[in-house]
C-alpha cells in the first residue's frame, strides 16, 4: 500500500499540470495511466499536430506540449504507474483506497480524475464471430513476432501500424494487406518498400475492400473480403491482424457511484469535486454549466481542485494563496535558488 | 433554422432544427440523438461521429479534407458516402440534409 496525498488518474496534459499545482502546494501525487506513455490524447491522437490555443504558446504539437509539461513537473519527482488501470475505489475513514489491475494499492485523501474520455483500447472488428477468435486468431497488436512465423496473415488497415507490420512479418510469412481504399497513409519510405514486396509477390495487396466474413471453428480457416463493387474474394488465413486505431472507453470509473452525465462526471465548478468528498474530476471528463473541452480549461480546473485537495490532505494547516514569482516556499519546492 | 434528419440503423428517423454554424455532430449531441458518440469532441481524432450521408446530399457537401478521409479509415464499416459529422457545418444550404448513423460507433 502506497500512501500519498493525491492519486491522479490520467497522465494527459491536465493530469500532468495537476502534479504541478499540487506540488507547489507541497502535496505529493502519484499518476496512473492505462497507456504505456504519458501525454494522453496529445501523444496518442495528435503527437505531430499543432495546437494553437495554449496561452502564451502560439503553436506547439501534442508531443511538445507533453515534453514541456514533464519538464515543468520534474522537480516533484512524481512516480508514474503506466500500463495500469484503476479498477476499484473504496472509502476507508476519510481516505480512499485505490486498486489497479496490476495489484498496486494506494491510500490517499484525494483522487483526482483527469481521464479524458476514458482509457484507450484498440478498436475491435465488428464482423460476426470476430469476438470468439480474439487472441486466438485475431490480434490487435503483436506481442511476440515468433507467434506469427510461417503463417497466412491478413492485415487490415491503411496506416503506419498496418504497413509496418506487413513489412516486418513478410520476412517469414505470407501477407495479405487489405484496405478500404486504394490510398494508404504511411511514411513514403514504407510505401515504397511495400510496393517492392508486392512486385516480388511477397505481399498481396487487396483494395478497395473490407472484411466480410470469417470462417473456421476453433481457429480461423479463411476469410472473405468484399470489394467496393460487391465482388467477394476468399483468402486462406491463419491470423488476422487489425489496426484501426484506438477507441476510448470509460471503463470502471462508471461504477464508482459518481454522478454521471452521459460519459462525463458532474462536478461542482467551485472546486471540481464530484458528489463524493475527496474525488475530483477535471479536464475532458468533467461537466458543469458552460464546460469547454479545452486543455486550458483543464489547467484552470486542476488549479482550483488542488486547493481543496490541500485542505483535505492538511486539515490542520491553513491554506495560503501564493504567487510562484514571489513565494520563497514555492521556489524551494521547484528547486530554484 | 435548417432541418436535419438523423436516421438510425433500424431506420428510426428524427428531424430536428439545428442552428446555422453548429456542426451536424453538435446538433445530434445537443438533441440527444443516439448513435453519435463524438468522443473527441470534434477534433477529428476519433471517428465516433461517423455518419452515412444520403447519396444526393453527398456530392453537394464541401469535400472532405485528407485528415477526415484518413480518420474515416478508422470508422466502423465505412462506405463511399461516409463522413464525420463534426466536419459538416450547418447552413441554409443544408436544409433537409439526411444522415444515417451506423449500428455502432466503436
Amino acid at each position: 500500500m502506497i500512501k500519498t496525498d493525491v492519486v491522479i488518474i490520467g497522465a494527459g496534459p491536465v493530469g500532468l499540470f495537476a502534479v504541478h499545482q499540487l506540488g507547489i502546494k507541497g502535496l505529493k501525487a502519484v499518476v496512473v495511466d492505462n497507456l504505456d506513455k504519458v501525454g494522453g490524447q496529445c501523444i496518442e491522437l495528435y503527437p505531430d499536430k499543432p495546437i494553437y490555443d495554449i496561452p502564451a504558446v502560439p503553436e506547439c504539437t501534442g508531443k511538445e506540449l507533453t515534453d514541456k509539461l514533464l519538464e515543468q513537473i520534474k522537480p516533484f519527482k512524481t512516480t508514474f504507474f503506466l500500463n495500469e488501470r484503476v479498477e476499484e475505489v473504496k472509502e476507508e475513514g476519510n481516505n480512499w483506497v485505490v486498486k489497479t489491475n496490476n495489484n498496486n494499492q494506494f491510500n490517499a485523501p484525494n483522487i483526482l480524475i483527469a481521464g479524458g474520455v476514458g482509457s484507450f483500447e484498440p478498436r475491435k472488428l465488428t464482423t460476426k464471430g470476430a469476438e470468439k477468435f480474439e487472441n486466438k486468431s485475431i490480434f490487435y497488436s503483436v506481442k511476440n513476432k515468433d507467434d506469427f512465423k510461417n503463417k497466412n496473415i491478413s492485415i487490415f488497415g491503411g496506416g503506419d501500424s498496418a504497413l509496418d507490420w506487413a513489412l516486418e512479418l513478410s520476412k517469414f510469412s505470407k501477407i495479405t494487406l487489405v484496405h478500404r481504399r486504394n490510398e494508404f497513409r504511411g511514411a513514403p519510405h514504407t510505401l515504397n518498400e511495400i510496393k517492392k514486396l508486392e512486385e516480388q509477390k511477397k505481399i498481396s495487396i487487396k483494395t478497395p475492400c473490407q472484411l466480410d466474413k470469417i470462417e473456421g471453428e476453433d481457429k480461423i480457416k479463411s476469410i472473405s473480403i468484399k470489394y467496393e463493387d460487391g465482388k467477394i474474394e476468399n483468402i486462406t488465413t491463419d491470423f488476422i491482424l487489425s489496426f484501426f486505431g484506438l477507441v476510448m472507453k470509460l471503463g470502471p470509473i462508471a461504477e464508482w457511484g459518481l454522478n454521471m452525465d452521459k460519459k462525463t462526471i458532474s462536478v461542482n465548478p467551485k472546486n471540481f469535486e464530484t458528489n463524493k468528498k475527496g474525488i475530483f474530476a477535471t479536464g475532458d471528463i468533467c461537466s458543469y454549466p458552460g464546460k469547454l473541452k479545452l486543455i486550458l480549461s483543464g489547467f484552470h480546473e486542476v488549479a482550483l481542485a488542488s486547493v481543496e485537495c490541500f485542505k483535505r490532505a492538511r486539515p490542520n494547516e491553513k491554506y495560503r494563496f501564493e504567487f510562484t514569482t514571489s513565494s520563497k516556499t514555492i521556489q524551494d519546492r521547484l528547486g530554484k535558488k | 433554422m435548417p432541418k436535419i434528419t438523423y436516421v438510425d440503423s433500424q431506420e428510426n428517423s428524427k428531424t430536428i432544427e439545428v442552428e446555422n454554424g453548429l456542426t451536424v455532430m453538435e446538433g445530434a449531441i445537443q438533441n440527444d440523438i443516439p448513435g453519435i458518440d463524438a468522443d473527441c469532441g470534434g477534433s477529428m481524432a476519433c471517428a465516433t461521429c461517423h455518419v452515412y450521408v444520403e447519396e444526393k446530399w453527398f456530392n453537394k457537401l464541401p469535400k472532405a479534407e485528407d485528415a477526415e478521409i484518413d480518420m474515416i479509415d478508422m470508422a466502423v464499416e465505412p462506405k463511399k458516402n461516409s463522413r464525420l459529422s463534426c466536419q459538416l457545418i450547418v447552413s441554409d444550404e443544408l436544409e433537409g440534409l439526411k444522415v444515417t448513423t451506423p449500428e455502432k460507433q466503436s
